[in-house]
């Protein structure tokens, strides 16, 4: 046999997987996008393809049949990115602390935190965002001890920020896990020798830690925002519907609405939009370490 | 070395360090002082484990001492943080930045001082040129070999010219050959640069050949302290006589008004104020040999090693142990193996230590 036939054949379950399971769903979303909605499956199958769906996104025909701006998808669009920019923010500023002091923890404390920190996932994500509806809910704890300290009556829940607490507290162990394993490994002897050279500690960290954690910064940050645009459990449960987020409204295309086609052109475009960010953050690391 | 008039470049008084708390306390450093004196090349040689890296870090900011005060140049540092002090360490570890390239590296420190960006060029390119690495500039420390690594290191420490620069074995990672290459070059460097080493080796040697002055400590302190030769001729400590070179080391009694009785009877005339029980320390290449029944001491000879420039004789002696002798001619007649010879001990070449 030869080396190419033999490196074929010793490929040929992760070619198989990544063909079938990958490749094949993502030509046929891409394909019922440009079919029209109907049929009991939602999609007619028999319709001309056409750019109409995505025509759809940004407007809509007027009933003198001119075609005018509709922002509402637009909104929603802005609305999910803007949030996920937030929660990446948000994940990063508490992520960045515990990793380091995990870090700085011997090997038994160590042990115990990455145990502690992968338990939330032992449990169901709607259970854990139920706990957070009855954490930030009016007559919870959490608000009634805000409303005592804050001047103005704040509203906890069905917000932004509900969604942003929750998205934050889901994803949150997807930054500090490359970010800890970034400092586990790092060579606390540099922080010294920054020192020693005249850097002092807020400096040091600017020059040394950071960039040399930027491989965990990048990956920790992707492993947020990317999730984020597509969550619709939180945004349903903490945002009361009333923020909504780009997950939802495909969630909502497949099931009540019946519109296949619409939903598989709402996640063509979030799949646009993520390649977008990891080319951009791929590019910039390649920058950055030529 | 030092002037009278300016403060030592380092001074060290009375300090105390240890680890750990309550009964798991462990004292590594205990009452140390010392002076360093301007342009001078300091070493501190003591077997691994003695506290010289702590004393080290102590002085560039990285521990705090229990006690005690550290000056530089007449300037307290004892509170100060490593980045307020006038010194830097050439890391044993090397401790490149793995992310900046070479010259980066070498305008971390002066970067941070703020300098103009034309005067870092200017002082990188320089301190890459007296290290030789200035075709290296634009590499990663990844990409270098050790010693190419450790002449980095060099630079990095050199180029913001601090007042003393603090070197932890620095050659320690590097093989035999490049190791004395790099001590010549070390000490030129000392020289040219007119900067305060203060070195750190367990190396004896390396100790002996590149130093102005040298400190010897054991279990956190500093038991004997002088040049190279003062520590080589006239250790005061039994440890200080071991650790350096090769020595013969015979216990004994000392007698009042002069003299040592031997464990074996015999008595040497060696002039000391000690007295119970001590030891006489003679190097190998200060004893003689002489004709059978004539000299201090009968030995028989065991093994005899040409070393081109000497012989080395290894004998026996009759109350047991072993006797190194160095005869320094070695075209005189040597004896054979298993002959017996008398040995000739100068009284001036005898130190009598207390044991
Ligand atoms: N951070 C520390 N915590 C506890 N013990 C330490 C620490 N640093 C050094 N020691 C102990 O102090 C002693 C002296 O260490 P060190 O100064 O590194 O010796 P040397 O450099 O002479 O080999 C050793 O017994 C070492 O185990
Ligand atoms: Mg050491």
């Amino acid at each position: 046999m030869s080396a190419a036939l033999r490196r074929f054949f010793l490929l040929s379950p992760a070619l198989a997987v990544i063909l079938f399971l990958i490749g094949v769903p993502l030509c046929l979303m891409a394909w019922v996008s440009l079919l029209d909605k109907g049929g009991t499956s939602g999609v007619d199958w028999s319709s001309a393809p056409s750019s109409a769906n995505y025509v759809r996104l940004a407007w809509e025909e007027d009933f003198d049949g001119t075609m005018i701006l509709n922002t509402s998808y637009l909104v929603i669009f802005l609305r999910s990115v803007s949030l996920a920019a937030v929660t990446t923010v948000l994940s990063l500023a508490f992520g960045l602390p515990v990793a380091l002091w995990m870090a700085s923890l011997s090997r038994t404390g160590r042990d115990i935190m990455l145990l502690l920190i992968t338990i939330p996932f032992w449990t169901n994500l709607l259970v854990r965002n139920y706990a957070w509806l009855i954490i930030l809910r009016e007559d919870g704890w959490v608000s009634r001890f805000v409303n005592m300290i804050s001047p103005w009556p704040v509203q906890l829940l069905y917000n932004d920020a509900a969604v942003a607490i929750g998205l934050t507290y889901s994803l949150l162990p997807f930054t500090i896990l490359p970010l800890y394993t970034v400092f586990e490994k790092f060579d606390w002897r540099l922080l010294e020798a920054a020192h020693d050279l005249g850097a002092t500690r807020k400096r040091a960290l600017l020059r040394v830690v950071l960039p040399i954690a930027t491989p965990g910064i990048v990956a920790g940050a992707l492993l947020v925002f990317i999730p984020c645009l597509g969550a619709f459990v939180t945004p349903a449960l903490l945002g009361g519907g009333k923020t909504l987020m780009l997950g939802n409204i495909i969630q909502m295309q497949f099931g009540a609405s019946r519109n296949w086609p619409f939903g598989a052109t709402l996640a063509v475009v979030l799949l646009a939009i993520m390649l977008v960010v990891m080319t951009a953050m791929a590019l910039w690391r390649n920058r950055r370490t030529a | 070395m030092t002037q009278a008039s300016s403060p030592p470049a380092v001074s060290i008084r009375n300090v105390a360090k240890s680890f750990g708390k309550g009964i798991y306390a462990f004292r590594v450093l205990d009452d140390v002082s010392l002076d360093i004196g301007r342009r001078e090349f300091f070493t501190l040689l003591g077997p691994s484990g003695c506290g010289k890296t702590t004393l080290l870090r102590l002085i560039a900011g990285f521990e705090t001492a229990d006690s005690g005060a550290i000056s530089i140049e007449g300037e307290d540092v004892t509170a100060r943080p490593p980045f307020h002090r006038p010194v830097n360490t050439v890391f044993q570890s090397y401790a490149l930045f793995p992310h900046l390239t070479v010259e980066q590296n070498v305008a971390f420190a002066l970067e941070e001082q703020g300098m103009a960006r034309d005067a870092i060029r200017k002082r990188v390119g320089e301190a890459l040129e007296m290290m030789r690495m200035g075709s290296f500039a634009k590499r990663k420390p990844a990409e270098l070999s050790g010693g190419q690594q450790q002449r980095v290191a060099l630079a990095r420490a050199l180029a913001p010219r601090p007042r003393v620069l603090l070197l932890d074995e620095p050659l320690s990672a590097l093989d035999l050959k490049l190791r004395k290459e790099m001590q010549i070059e070390l000490k030129m460097l000392q020289e040219e640069a007119g900067i305060t080493f203060l070195f750190v080796t367990h190396d004896q040697e390396e100790a002996l050949t590149l130093s102005d002055r040298v400190a010897v400590m054991q279990s956190g302190r500093i038991l004997q302290m002088g040049p190279p030769r003062e520590i080589y001729e006239t250790p005061t400590h039994r440890f200080v006589a071991d650790f350096i070179g090769d020595i013969n080391l015979l216990d004994g009694e000392a007698l009042p008004g002069g003299g040592v009785r031997l464990e074996g009877g015999t008595v040497l005339s060696a002039p000391h104020n000690a007295s119970g029980k001590v030891t006489v320390a003679i190097r190998p290449e200060r004893a003689r040999l002489a004709p059978a029944g004539e000299g201090a001491l009968e030995a028989t000879v065991v093994h005899s090693a040409y070393l081109g420039t000497a012989m080395l004789h290894k004998l026996d002696l009759p109350g047991g142990g072993t006797f190194l002798l160095r005869q320094s001619d070695p075209t005189e007649a040597a004896p054979e193996a298993g002959s017996r010879v008398g040995l000739a001990l100068p009284a001036e070449a005898l130190r009598v230590l207390d044991r």
